[in-house]
Formats: structure tokens, C-alpha cells, sequence
């Protein structure tokens, strides 16, 4: 199981790069959450895929049985962090289409270099 | 069993939150926005006290049992940057006042800084390794908030770049921390500490301790990570500027030296010679950038990455004199690039320009202003009575001693090189023919360079009195050299 987790995880890193290394700045985007995706089934992944209970206390179920409590953990908090740095993101570029006009990144150049 | 190292995080949270009520009272914001950086400066010193007194401090919050709850932990080396960057935040509000503008002051800019001041005294303070990553997220959100803050085109087209390359390092934090946890099983710092020996198979360790150093010194601005700096940190304003050109990268490296010191020391002769190659290769970078320019903000800018690299090449020997050269250097280089864009600012300010071919003879109408930003940079290359020149001495000594002795010839022969870059905004700016300059009302002018000039002072205390501060510098650089002491703390056994 591990194993496929990770050939997909791969992938969604994979697209993730193909994306960000677009031009357009919505496709960048929709590359940071495939990342982030990804960042968070590899967490999930890492921490061991066994066990059949969901951690919540429960009458009959043997500890070996819950699954690992602590990615989830993490694993939330990864999420609603990256909600709001997409949310941000996601702000910014519709400000930045305002008042520049273009989502076309390598049209986003420094001038004010005076050399 | 005390909570006094919580103070320095706590304090700025519950003043920025306050803040948040009343955006439109100007003079209030500025009240308690310097009152809560008074009050959390007061704690960091009462702290310091306390951890020379008493040994490292530490709280594992929830009274929970240290490697399952999240331990916050304050040995000397993290007391003294709390300091440091408490005291650097306090100044910085101090110079918003006449700078920033109503505008700025009236849509948050209070709160951001303070939120930023929790999420760097917290990374600073932090036992736990995803409790830090979402430190690093409190400061980055902060400085993000900030860097667009004002939303002038500049701005909105570097944040977008700025903003793009931190998601993915946080996102390969993350994945370096999920590669760590199913290694060791484990979080807690100290307990890393003491799991990561007793793991045989070291190869997939360097392999994380590897990606760390690409998370960190995407953070830290190191050699082949630094390309979204110059450009990004060029587009804010001046007080925020000297915010992030103190604080930001330094948190990077403060990472880079815990977690190269505590606990990714299994196979030194890889990872730490990498880091010292890395270190020497990001000084060459940053003083080429910082030659190039004839733009006041850019050559120091450029200036943050040579400091960056000569910090990593001390602590990369992994030996007394080059651990402690580097907390030393670390310290004075936070206080002096914040004392530089501080002074920056007002000669851009002056002349209406940041352009060096545009400035000139200076010095016949400011004549304080001149020989003090001669005092600055004479501080920074490490001219020997000045703050600079103890750490840089200390880490030359060390790039001697341990194995790379060359890093240390080309430490040496750099400092020229920095002295050169920033004499050239002094020849430039002071001397020569008077232009004409911008009017600039004299309470303006005092309101910016009282800062300034406390700072340097500062800088200067921190050079004349070096064995005064000795004993902090090495009681820090002990901790980092045995790991023992900080793991016994922590775990108590």
C-alpha cells in the first residue's frame, strides 16, 4: 500500500513542478495545491498506513488497532495553514491582474534597476 | 519549572491582537505597539538572567511528558536572539513612525510586525520540529502581509515570487519532516537527539539532513536558494526592509545551526563539509551582487547573503572557536544591517532617490549623518575596535583549526570586498559635488536618526565590550558543541 501511496505522491509532485514552472500565474496556483497535496499524503504515508480503528477511544478495539493519531495531527494543521496561504495567493493574483494587467509571469520583470 | 520563556511569544501575540480593534487611531496603534515590544524586551532580559543563572529553560506545554508534548525550550543561544530581535523590532517601530506613512500605519501595519515578532521568537524558541514549521509559517504569513503591504506594483509582482517560492519550501518541510518521523517516530528536538544515533542506517539520514539544508537555506538565502531575495526584498519600503533584512534570513540560519549542531551530526564529513563549500560559494555570490549595484538598497541587500555565507562557513568547522565566532557574528550582523538600511533610508529619503550616481556632497550638510555611516560600515567589514570584527576573527580562527582552512583566506580577502561595496556609498554619497536634495523637515530627520543612532550605538557597545559579552557568546556556543546539556534539559534524566 505504501509503495502506491507513493508512485502517486510522486506524481502529484511531479505535476506540481510542471505546473509552477508555467507561465500562467492561475496554473502556478492550482501547482501550489497539488503540492501541497501531495506534501500532506506523503505526511499521512510516512507515518505508516496500518491499523484499522480510527484513533478515537472506543469500547473493544485493541491499541494495536488505531492507526497513528499523530499525522493526522499534523497533517490538519499543514492544511488549514496552506488554506490560507492559497487563499492569500489566490488574492493576490486577482489584485496583481488588476493593476498589471497580464497573469503572464515572465511579463512581471524588475525595471526599476537603473543598470 | 517556569513559564517566563513563553513571555517573549506571548506578549507580542496579545498586543498585536489588541491592535487589532482600533486600525484608525493612529497615535494609539503606535502606543501599544511600542509598549508591547517594550514590555516583551523587558521579559527577554529578565530571561536572559535567568538562563545564565540557572542553566537552559524549559516547559513542555500541558504538563505533558517532554518528547509527547511540545517543549519550548530557552538555552543562551536562543535567549540571545529573542534579544536581539526583540530589541531590532522595538527600534524598527520606533523609525515606522515618521516613515511608513498614515496610510500604511491605518490598514494593520502595527500588527503585522508584532505578529512577525511572534513567529520569530517563537522559531527561535521552539523544542519541536513541526511546532517550528508552524512558527515559520506565523512569520512568514506576517512578513508576506507585509511585504505587498501598500499594494504598489512593485510590490504585488515581487510578493507573487516571494510568496511562490516559500510555499515550496514549506511544502518540502513538511516532506523532510514526514521522512523524519517515519526514521525516527519522533518530533521533539531533544529526543531526535537522542534517536537519530542510535539509527544505523545513516544514509537516509544525510539524505534528510540534506533536504533540511535546502528548506533552511531557502529561509537563510544560501548559495544556489538566494536568486528571490535581491528582488523581493527590494520592493518594500524601508522599515519593512530592515525587518526582514535583520530578522527573515537569520531565523534560516538559526534552523540551520540547531539542527546542524543538535542532531544531523552522524556523518559530519558530508554534510558539514557541503555546508562549509555551500557557505564560501554564497559569500563569492553575494559580494559579486554587492559590487555590481550602484543602488544604495542593493549592495546591502547583497550584503545580507555575504553575512549569511560567513556565519554557515563558522558553524560548518563545528569547532569552539568557529561556533562561537558565529553566534557573535550572528548577533552583531541582525543589529548592524538594521542600523544600515536604517541609515539608508534617510540618505534615500534625502535625495529622493536610491541611485548612487545620483547623490553627491552630502557630507558639508550632514555632517553627523556622514561619519556615522562611516561607523556603520567600518562595523560591518570588521574594522577591530567595531562589533564586526571579534565573530569574524573567531570564525577565521576556526576555518583554520578545523578542515577548511582556504574558507578562511577567502573570509579574509571578502571583507575587502565588503568594505569596498559599502565605502563606495560613502564616497558617493557624501563626498563630491553637492546635488540638490529633497527638503526634509528637521523633527523628521531627528525622528529617523535617533533610532539609527541608538542602534549603532548599539553595534559599538557590542564591539568595545566583546569581553563583556564573551561569556554569553560561549556559554551559547557550549550548548550547541554538546548536545548533551540541551537533551538533559530538556528530558530530564
Amino acid at each position: 500500500m505504501e509503495i502506491i501511496m507513493s508512485v502517486v505522491i510522486g506524481f502529484l509532485f511531479m505535476a506540481a513542478v510542471y505546473l509552477m514552472l508555467s507561465k500562467s500565474l492561475i496554473r502556478i496556483i492550482i501547482g501550489t495545491g497539488l503540492l501541497s497535496h501531495g506534501a500532506h499524503l506523503l505526511l499521512l504515508t510516512m507515518g505508516g498506513l496500518s491499523g484499522s480503528a480510527p484513533p478515537v477511544v472506543a469500547d473493544g478495539v485493541s491499541t494495536a488497532d488505531y492507526a497513528d493519531p499523530l499525522p493526522q495531527a499534523l497533517i490538519l494543521t499543514a492544511i488549514v495553514i496552506s488554506f490560507a496561504v492559497t487563499s492569500f495567493f489566490l488574492v493576490l493574483a486577482y489584485r496583481s491582474y488588476q493593476e498589471l494587467g497580464t497573469d503572464n509571469v515572465n511579463l512581471m520583470r524588475g525595471t526599476e534597476d537603473y543598470e | 519549572m517556569s513559564n517566563l520563556l513563553l513571555f517573549p511569544v506571548l506578549i507580542p501575540l496579545l498586543f498585536a491582537a489588541i491592535l487589532l480593534f482600533f486600525p484608525k487611531k493612529i497615535r494609539l496603534q503606535r502606543l501599544i505597539a511600542a509598549l508591547g515590544a517594550g514590555l516583551a524586551l523587558l521579559a527577554v532580559l529578565f530571561l536572559i538572567a535567568k538562563v545564565k543563572a540557572d542553566g537552559i529553560q524549559a516547559v513542555t506545554l500541558g504538563s505533558w511528558d517532554a518528547p509527547f508534548g511540545i517543549t519550548m525550550v530557552s538555552d543562551l543561544f536562543s535567549a540571545l536572539l529573542v534579544l536581539s530581535a526583540t530589541v531590532i523590532t522595538l527600534f524598527i517601530i520606533f523609525y515606522s513612525f515618521p516613515t511608513i506613512g498614515v496610510a500604511r500605519e491605518q490598514s494593520y501595519y502595527y500588527p503585522a510586525v508584532l505578529f512577525l515578532l511572534t513567529g520569530v521568537n517563537g522559531a527561535f524558541t521552539t523544542g519541536d520540529i513541526f511546532n517550528l514549521f508552524v512558527f515559520f509559517e506565523v512569520l512568514l504569513m506576517s512578513s508576506y502581509m507585509l511585504i505587498v503591504h501598500g499594494g504598489e506594483k512593485p510590490q504585488l509582482r515581487e510578493t507573487i515570487k516571494y510568496l511562490l517560492v516559500n510555499i515550496i519550501s514549506s511544502a518540502l518541510f513538511v516532506a523532510a519532516v514526514a521522512f523524519l518521523y517515519s526514521v525516527t517516530g519522533t518530533l521533539n528536538m531533544a529526543d531526535l537527539a537522542v534517536k537519530i544515533p542510535q539509527i544505523e542506517a545513516t544514509g537516509i539520514l544525510t539524505v534528510i539532513a540534506v533536504m533540511f539544508l535546502v528548506v533552511f537555506g531557502f529561509k537563510a538565502a544560501i548559495f544556489p536558494l538566494y536568486f528571490w531575495l535581491p528582488g523581493s526584498y527590494y520592493a518594500p519600503p524601508i522599515p519593512i526592509l530592515a525587518l526582514f533584512g535583520a530578522l527573515l534570513t537569520k531565523v534560516g540560519v538559526y534552523a540551520i545551526m540547531r539542527t546542524y549542531t543538535l542532531f544531523f551530526t552522524m556523518d559530519t564529513d558530508f554534510t558539514h563539509e557541503l555546508l562549509g563549500i555551500i557557505a564560501i560559494v554564497t559569500i563569492l555570490a553575494g559580494c559579486i551582487g554587492a559590487l555590481a549595484y550602484f543602488d544604495v538598497k542593493k549592495i546591502i541587500i547583497y550584503n545580507i547573503i555575504i553575512a549569511v555565507g560567513v556565519i554557515l562557513f563558522g558553524v560548518s568547522q563545528l569547532n569552539e572557536a568557529g561556533v562561537d565566532g558565529a553566534i557573535f557574528y550572528l548577533v552583531h550582523d541582525m543589529l548592524i544591517k538594521a542600523a544600515l538600511f536604517f541609515l539608508v533610508g534617510i540618505i534615500a529619503v534625502i535625495f529622493g532617490t536610491s541611485n548612487l550616481r545620483e547623490m553627491g556632497g552630502l557630507i558639508k550638510t550632514y555632517p553627523f549623518l556622514g561619519w556615522l555611516f562611516l561607523v556603520t560600515t567600518f562595523g560591518l567589514a570588521g574594522i577591530p575596535p567595531l562589533s564586526g570584527f571579534p565573530g569574524k576573527l573567531l570564525i577565521v580562527q576556526g576555518g583554520f583549526e578545523g578542515p577548511q582552512f582556504w574558507g578562511s583566506i577567502v573570509v579574509l580577502a571578502t571583507s575587502l570586498l565588503v568594505l569596498l561595496s559599502v565605502i563606495r556609498i560613502f564616497i558617493y554619497a557624501f563626498w563630491g559635488e553637492p546635488v540638490e536634495t529633497v527638503p526634509l523637515k528637521k523633527s523628521t530627520y531627528r525622528k529617523m536618526l535617533i533610532p539609527s543612532v541608538l542602534l549603532v550605538a548599539l553595534t559599538v557597545l557590542l564591539g568595545v565590550g566583546a569581553e563583556l559579552f564573551m561569556p554569553y557568546i560561549s556559554g551559547a556556543g557550549e550548548v550547541l558543541l554538546n548536545p548533551s546539556i540541551y537533551i538533559d534539559a530538556v528530558l530530564k534524566e
